[in-house]
């Protein structure tokens, strides 16, 4: 495909995802460092990681298995847990795929064309990241609550929104909402037009042209942008605690369910939820591994993932 | 490219042959519009509702400047401390070869997926006295949990993804060509890095330090158990916001946010341009 | 081969959907009569037990089934929840002042709510306590001691928490009464809170602060919570101290008139409420460590467990409506007390 890339040396990129290339720089050239340097840097990548994220996720796992295995097993198998789970993967695979369209297309419209006003709509997807997770769910309440313009409205149409599914579903949505967009965006800008134009001017369809030339130049870019947005969609805690309602076994979702169980003081139980939120996002990764593999001759094939 | 092509007539958009536009942005904008804007409308209007002095009242009590100065420092100094080591982590897993690299690529993004309140109370079990960490520190008269110091470790916690998230991809398409062409020129490594790797980096650390600075200036969950919250102290301004909504004072909470929401959308509107400005300077140098 | 990997993506894709949209169906309830309680935190375990009574005894009397949904949370937190559309069909709060709130902004409680129940609508009562470590190193007995130098005390913030709100009125009530006048109750607080290294937003964080982080030299509870505590945490660690004087905390009942009504539950729920007041309900907010408004329904070996002490009303404070603004309200005492103290 990329006949662009033919000429270029072998990515750098690769050796972060292919196993079976030789690492990038296992010898000393000159464009590499210097053996003592390169352990120092490695070592303080690794510290640095163990201390700020491999301790804390120690410590979920260690005080979920204080109580045994069997005790894990329960909190995690019980009623209240299983709707929470349920509700959990629910509101991400509502919001994942919503996310996901709109990433697409508002990379589409940025990265490929030229139109004022591109910075302030770029800026405008960053917003959620930087709206505290309080106020992202009580915009929700101020728009659809009872004491808004809409609640009467709403009330007498029998619709709910807030402290049901839909409320949820959209906190998760807005919270979310970056995350495919920002990874899409800047590859997107990079990669140019130059190959669409190609295929255009070979004859093909808009659509043909995105599903065999946009789409998987992009893929690895989309696929990241959905592990995260996934991993955050069910992880989040605070804008959906506002939305929510709290009512046990219906609108719960494992975050709020943690928050009960260690409000109880079942210590174990709660992180026993939490760990199994981790290790979700721990599959999601998986996944991507997997894909990377079987993909590997392609990924050696083009400039990037 | 075509940047220069139409010079002298105002138009909106470039003319381009690639189709679609109109489908892409429509829908973008429909759907920002009906997901963000919307509803953060309804966070304007209702702060609106204060009027101005009130707003100002609100703004400049005491209290509410020494949240905000808080969390904007704290958000501050832990988007920095995740700006170099992220840089480093990217770096060693984009240029180095080790044994657990995966793994540890793979634990990057675990503070999204963690719920903020399992990272709070899990990081605050490490660092209060009683704890590993915490332990260790005490004798020598370092205390974390329940200070400002917590609040930045808890911040670096929920940060640290953005940066390496966003300089790994740069640094993957990063042409090696360019650092052959340096080291060959007779430039130090150290040279090469200064003034080849570090300019085209540069954007993206910047991206990330921003999206890091700007996700913690509001983080409450995981802040909220390792803080203290002590007014004046180590209270954050998102603790304010609820603080104000336990008064049921709707108005005064919405214009907490909404100031925070302006500082923050100040701060990536001006990263946005600077990136935007050094595109053009580098397509057109 | 890009096409069957494509086709093979679209497979799963669908496949995820389908999960998905299966998990939401069986997530629905069945058609059959619900109440949704709306509570505050430290009565999850009273509710637990109480909830499946209710329901036993509501088939026994009328043959019909009934499930009650349970909604727990920060007191203030639920409150803002109906408020703002929670379809609740009785609230179960730690403030009287919570409940004033719903019913002024929304109309849909009667605004004479707490005379619609016997004992101002409190069919339970607790007060505020001292949790101390084992064998009480700083000797702590009464309140003086919670202002000496080197003691640490934990308790949520009030401007967060309901029960922080009454254990900043028993300490002042007893400041009040011992010192004779409001200043000496001011020096009092102010001198207190400057004991204070953390203020929890909720009082079970307050709890897990003390127990679990080992910060601090007492914790101040409600006394259902510090007998929990006691009995969930280790009651060989921790040891309750009752001062000579402290609050009658009262959290109140009441119906959610506008849905009830809306719902077609006036009947079960006003059958909910009423049976709290029992002799079954009463057993079970005793046995819960709640002092129950009848005791003599109560179980006489759970009422040996609650010790005598003299116990001041939320009524020699003006009530919550006087209170309230007073004491928590933005700029009112306890944010004076902060300012001075910077």
């Amino acid at each position: 495909m990329a006949n662009a890339n033919l000429a270029s040396t072998p990515p750098l990129g690769e050796a972060a995802i292919a196993p079976l290339l030789p690492p990038a720089h296992s010898k000393t050239s000159a464009t590499g460092e210097k053996a003592a340097t390169r352990w120092t840097l490695i070592a303080i990548a690794i510290g640095f990681l163990a201390l700020f994220v491999l301790l804390p996720l120690g410590a979920v796992f260690a005080e979920a298995f204080r109580a045994g295995f069997g005790a894990y097993w329960e909190a995690v198998s019980e009623p209240d847990a299983v709707a929470a789970i349920k509700l959990t993967l629910l509101a991400a695979g509502i919001a994942v795929p919503a996310n996901l369209v709109f990433g697409i297309a508002a990379s589409w419209a940025i990265a490929k064309y030229e139109f004022r006003g591109k910075s302030l709509l770029n800026t405008l997807i960053d917003l959620p990241f930087s709206i505290s997770p309080v106020i992202s769910g009580l915009i929700y309440i101020l728009l659809f609550g009872a004491q808004s313009v809409l609640g009467p409205f709403l009330r007498e149409h029998g619709i709910e929104i807030v402290f049901a599914l839909p409320g949820i579903v959209l906190a998760t949505i807005f919270v979310t909402f970056p995350f495919i967009a920002r990874e899409l965006i800047p590859l997107m800008q990079e990669q140019g037009t130059a190959e669409e134009e190609a295929a255009l001017t070979l004859g093909a369809s808009g659509w043909r042209t995105f599903w065999h030339v946009t789409l998987p130049n992009i893929r690895w870019a989309l696929l990241y942008g959905v592990i995260l947005c996934n991993a955050r969609a069910m992880g989040e805690f605070g804008a959906v605690s506002v939305v929510s309602g709290h009512i046990r076994g219906e609108t719960n979702t494992m975050p709020l369910h943690v928050e009960i169980l260690y409000n109880e003081y079942n210590f174990a139980a709660a992180f026993a939820v939490a760990s199994l939120l981790a290790l979700l996002a721990l599959l999601t990764l998986i996944v991507k591994l997997v894909l990377e593999w079987l993909y590997a001759d392609q990924i050696a094939g083009t400039r990037r993932h | 490219m075509t940047l220069a092509a139409s010079a002298g007539r105002w138009r909106w958009k470039e003319p381009s042959v690639i189709p679609g536009f109109g489908l892409a942005l429509g829908f973008s904008l429909t759907y920002l519009g009906l997901i963000v804007l919307l509803p953060l409308a309804a966070l304007l209007l209702n702060a609106a509702s204060l009027g101005w002095s009130g707003f100002w009242d609100i703004m400049l009590e005491p209290r509410t400047l020494a949240a905000l100065r808080l969390s904007f420092l704290a958000a501050l100094f832990a988007a920095s401390v995740n700006a170099v080591f992220g840089l480093i982590i990217a770096w060693a897993f984009v240029r180095y070869d080790f044994p657990g690299r995966r793994l540890f690529d793979a634990l990057v993004d675990l503070p999204f997926a963690l719920p903020t309140a399992v990272a709070g109370i899990a990081l605050t079990a490490l660092y209060a006295p009683n704890g590993p960490i915490g332990g260790l520190l005490a004798p020598l008269g370092i205390k974390v949990a329940y200070t400002p110091l917590g609040i930045v470790i808890a911040l670096i916690f929920i940060g640290l993804p953005f940066v390496v998230r966003t300089v790994q991809p740069v640094l993957e398409d990063l042409d090696k060509e360019l650092e052959e062409a340096a080291a060959t020129l007779g430039a130090s490594r150290f040279r090469t890095l200064r003034s080849v790797i570090l300019p085209a980096l540069m954007p993206a650390i910047l991206t990330g330090f921003t999206l890091a600075l700007a996700r913690a200036v509001g983080e409450y969950g995981s802040v909220i158990f390792i803080a203290g919250n002590i007014p004046y102290v180590s209270e954050i301004a998102p603790l304010l916001i609820t603080i104000r909504l336990e008064e049921f004072n709707y108005a005064g909470a919405t214009a907490i946010g909404a100031a925070m929401l302006m500082i923050s959308f100040s701060l990536l509107l001006l990263i946005h341009l600077i990136q935007l400005w050094q595109r053009r300077r580098f397509t057109h140098g | 081969m890009t096409k069957l990997r494509t086709r093979r993506l679209r497979t799963i894709l669908a496949a995820t959907a389908v999960i998905a949209f299966t998990g939401f169906g069986t997530g629905l309830a069945s058609a059959q009569t619900t109440l949704l309680n709306v509570s505050y935190d430290p009565t999850r375990e009273l509710y637990k037990t109480f909830n499946q009574a209710f329901a036993e005894h509501w088939k026994q009397e009328t043959g019909e089934d009934v499930r009650i949904r349970q909604s727990h949370g920060g007191s203030g937190k639920q409150a803002r929840a109906v408020i703002d559309g929670l379809q609740a069909d009785v609230v179960t709060l730690a403030l009287e002042a919570d409940i004033d709130a719903i019913a002024e902004r929304t109309g849909k409680i009667d605004a004479d709510w707490r005379k619609r129940l016997p004992d101002n609508s409190a069919p339970y009562t607790s007060t505020i306590v001292f949790l101390v470590r084992k064998g009480n190193p700083k000797a702590i007995k009464d309140w003086p001691d919670l202002t000496k130098d080197g003691v640490e005390v934990i308790t949520p913030n009030p401007k967060t928490s309901g029960g922080a709100r009454w254990n900043f009125l028993a300490a002042w009530a007893y400041a009040e009464k011992a010192g004779g006048n409001e200043q000496a109750a001011r020096d009092y607080v102010a001198k207190l809170y400057q004991n204070v290294p953390v203020l929890d937003t909720g009082a079970r964080g307050a709890t897990t602060t003390f127990v679990q982080r080992g910060i601090g030299d007492v914790l101040l509870a409600w006394e259902n919570e510090a007998f929990l505590a006691l009995q969930e945490l280790g009651p060989d660690q921790f040891e309750i101290v009752v001062p000579t004087l402290s609050i009658k905390a009262e959290p109140p009942v009441a119906l959610v008139d506008g849905n009830v009504d809306a719902h077609g539950t006036r009947k079960v729920a006003e059958a909910y409420l009423e049976f709290l007041y029992s002799k079954q309900g009463q057993e079970l907010a005793a046995k819960n460590y709640y002092r129950p408004a009848k005791p003599e329904l109560a179980d006489a070996a759970d009422l040996k467990r609650f010790p005598d002490l003299e116990l001041v009303g939320i009524d020699s404070f003006g009530g919550w409506k006087e209170a309230q603004p007073r004491f928590f309200a933005d700029g009112g005492i306890f944010d004076q007390i902060y300012k001075k103290g910077s």
